[in-house]
């Protein structure tokens, strides 16, 4: 599989990483090489297989709806970028 | 003076000294030779001191827990409350944790003593502990080696005897590795052993906790510790933890040992297969039976791991937004510049590398041919682990294809780098549990030896690698440091 530079700059979109284009050539490489290593999955047929999601198989515990955790927002609020009368503030999103 | 976790055990219990002074004897070890080592990336010297003295009260008190007054370091993936958890990237630079990880909580309860937190390949990614925002860490066998990865700075203070034990985490080998290439002795247990919660995700279905120490009687005691069900780990297995102390001792003639033919193939270093050859005798030696096994499909857990866990962590690591938490980027203009800027500061080259990767192999018209295939496969070579153990008790291999490279020998090729991990990624994927342990030495660098044991057989594993340490003396070498 052999990637393009538009390829890697949608991928980054979708990342939501902000890629320079003096780094996209290298990343380029990098990830086609990495998906060529990929490629050698389709040697082995694997038709019926169920997929392991799990080692054990386990399933996700389910547990009574119930509140265990305390309330912390002061202590999460002061280590965050940037807060406002206890909100999170962000860029303006709606015009 | 190199102490094991049991000799510091008697020394506090004989009143021979007590926890401050071995805990202030390890901060001036740290202090002396961090700065060429660099395996700790915060040394928590006065919570150090504090802890110590308040086990000290506890010991002449005679309510001493398992781990009261030992000190312990502990990786920089694990959240400790009020204390800076970076997991060695930039994103994570100015966290503060707000909570401890219950492997954390669990060592506190035990009133272990916390030294400081140790340097690590950013995000658990990467194989040699060269990927740290906070700078390499040298081997201290041969500073110009790598420690290996990504507990790269665990395994180097244990080493190096700046700390008696470390804690780590394996995702494809993340303990293991490190291990064999400082010469030390570490545990990845079974997938769900030890809780996850608050320890910081990369690959959720792979990552695993466990204990870097000087010889697996030490790993047991700190596993000890470590395992048991959380139910704030959705992933956590409700089983019993046995006492991985108990069967240390057991005589293991009789003992089954297979010998997958595929880890002694093409690849592997021919000083690093004599080695191994001559502990494969040592258990001979000691009644062991040797039987060869095939793993056909563990060719494929290279290809496997990546993608599972790369598309696991694009994932896990959407969370870093610059919003709640960690490195925000200055002036953004609006939401979309917020995230895109923040997490290409945040991140280094690799971890970016890894979550392009990972949203590639998840994004729409690719999940099928990448994810899905990925997980079909990895049922193929669980099922090959399985056919091995109908036959044999534990499987026992290489670590490592050679003994540790230079630094910057592989940063510059990912792939080289990924084919590193070509000997421990199969059992992650497998879930099972493995250990590493110092087998001799190649071109004067440590080679680790790998044993391997079925779902929760980790006091088998503890036992085999055990009653090697009793007969050899490659855990007790240390290096001399300058």
């Amino acid at each position: 599989m052999t990637l393009k530079n538009e390829d890697v700059r949608s991928i980054a979109q979708l990342a939501r990483l902000q890629i320079s284009d003096s780094a996209v050539v290298q990343l380029t490489t990098d990830l086609s090489n990495i998906l060529a290593l990929a490629e050698q999955m389709k040697a082995v047929d694997t038709t019926g297989v169920k997929p392991m999601a799990h080692p054990l198989d386990a399933v996700q515990r389910l547990r009574d709806d119930e509140v265990t955790e305390t309330n912390q927002r002061e202590k999460f609020q002061r280590i965050a970028p940037d807060v406002k009368n206890g909100l999170y503030r962000v860029p303006k999103v709606i015009e | 003076m190199t102490k094991t976790i049991k000799q510091i055990q008697q020394g506090l219990a004989q009143k021979k000294f007590s926890s401050v002074e071995i805990t202030q004897h390890y901060l001036d070890l740290i202090e002396s030779h961090n700065p060429s080592i660099n395996c700790f990336i915060t040394v928590t010297d006065e919570l150090a001191l504090q802890q110590a003295k308040t086990a000290d009260a506890l010991i002449a008190r005679g309510e001493s827990r398992a781990l009261t007054g030992i000190p312990v370091a502990h990786k920089d993936i694990y959240c400790t409350d009020g204390i800076r958890t970076s997991c060695a990237s930039k994103m994570l630079d100015n966290f503060i944790a707000p909570y401890d990880a219950t492997v954390i909580a669990k060592f506190k309860q035990d009133g272990a003593v916390m030294l400081g937190k140790t340097n690590m390949d950013e995000f658990a990614m990467g194989s040699s502990n060269e990927n740290s925002f906070y700078g390499a860490v040298a081997n201290p066998w041969n500073f110009e080696r790598v420690p290996g990865g990504s507990s790269g700075g665990s395994a180097a203070a244990v080493a190096a005897s700046l700390a008696p034990a470390a804690t780590g985490t394996d995702t494809g080998g993340s303990i293991r590795q490190p291990a064999a290439l400082c010469g030390i002795s570490g545990i990845k247990p079974t997938y769900g052993r030890v809780s996850r919660y608050g320890m910081i995700a990369f690959g959720s279905s792979l990552d695993q906790g466990g204990p870097l120490a000087r010889s697996a009687e030490d790993c047991a005691i700190l596993l000890q510790t470590m395992a048991g069900f959380d139910p704030r780990d959705s992933t956590s297995i409700e089983q019993l933890v046995p006492d991985y102390s108990e069967h240390l001792n057991e005589d293991i003639s009789g003992l089954k040992i297979g010998l997958p033919e595929e880890y002694f193939a093409e690849g592997l270093d021919a000083d690093v297969a004599r080695v191994i050859e001559i502990a494969i005798d040592e258990y001979r030696r000691l009644g062991a039976e040797i039987v060869d096994i095939q793993l056909p499909n563990s060719k494929l857990s290279i290809p496997v791991y990546y993608v599972v866990s790369s598309s696991e962590c694009s994932s896990n690591l959407s969370r870093f937004d610059g919003v709640r938490f960690g490195h925000r980027c200055n002036n953004p203009v609006d939401l979309e510049d917020l995230y895109k800027r923040s997490r290409d500061e945040g991140f280094g080259d690799e971890v970016k590398r890894r979550i392009m990767i990972g949203t590639y192999a998840l994004s729409a018209g690719y999940y099928d041919a990448y994810y899905l295939k990925a997980q079909q496969l990895r049922r193929l070579i669980k099922q090959d682990y399985d056919r091995a153990f109908e036959k044999v008790d534990v499987i026992l291999c290489p670590v490592t294809p050679e003994v540790a490279f230079k630094q910057g020998a592989k940063t510059d090729d990912p792939v080289s780098m990924y084919l590193q991990d070509i000997y421990t990624l199969a059992l992650n994927l497998a879930g099972l549990p493995g250990m590493s342990i110092p087998a001799g030495f190649s071109q004067g660098l440590p080679v680790g030896m790998q044993l391997i044991g079925n779902y929760f057989d980790e006091p088998r594993l503890l036992n085999v690698a055990h009653q090697y340490q009793q007969v050899t003396d490659w855990h007790l070498q240390t290096p001399e440091l300058k």
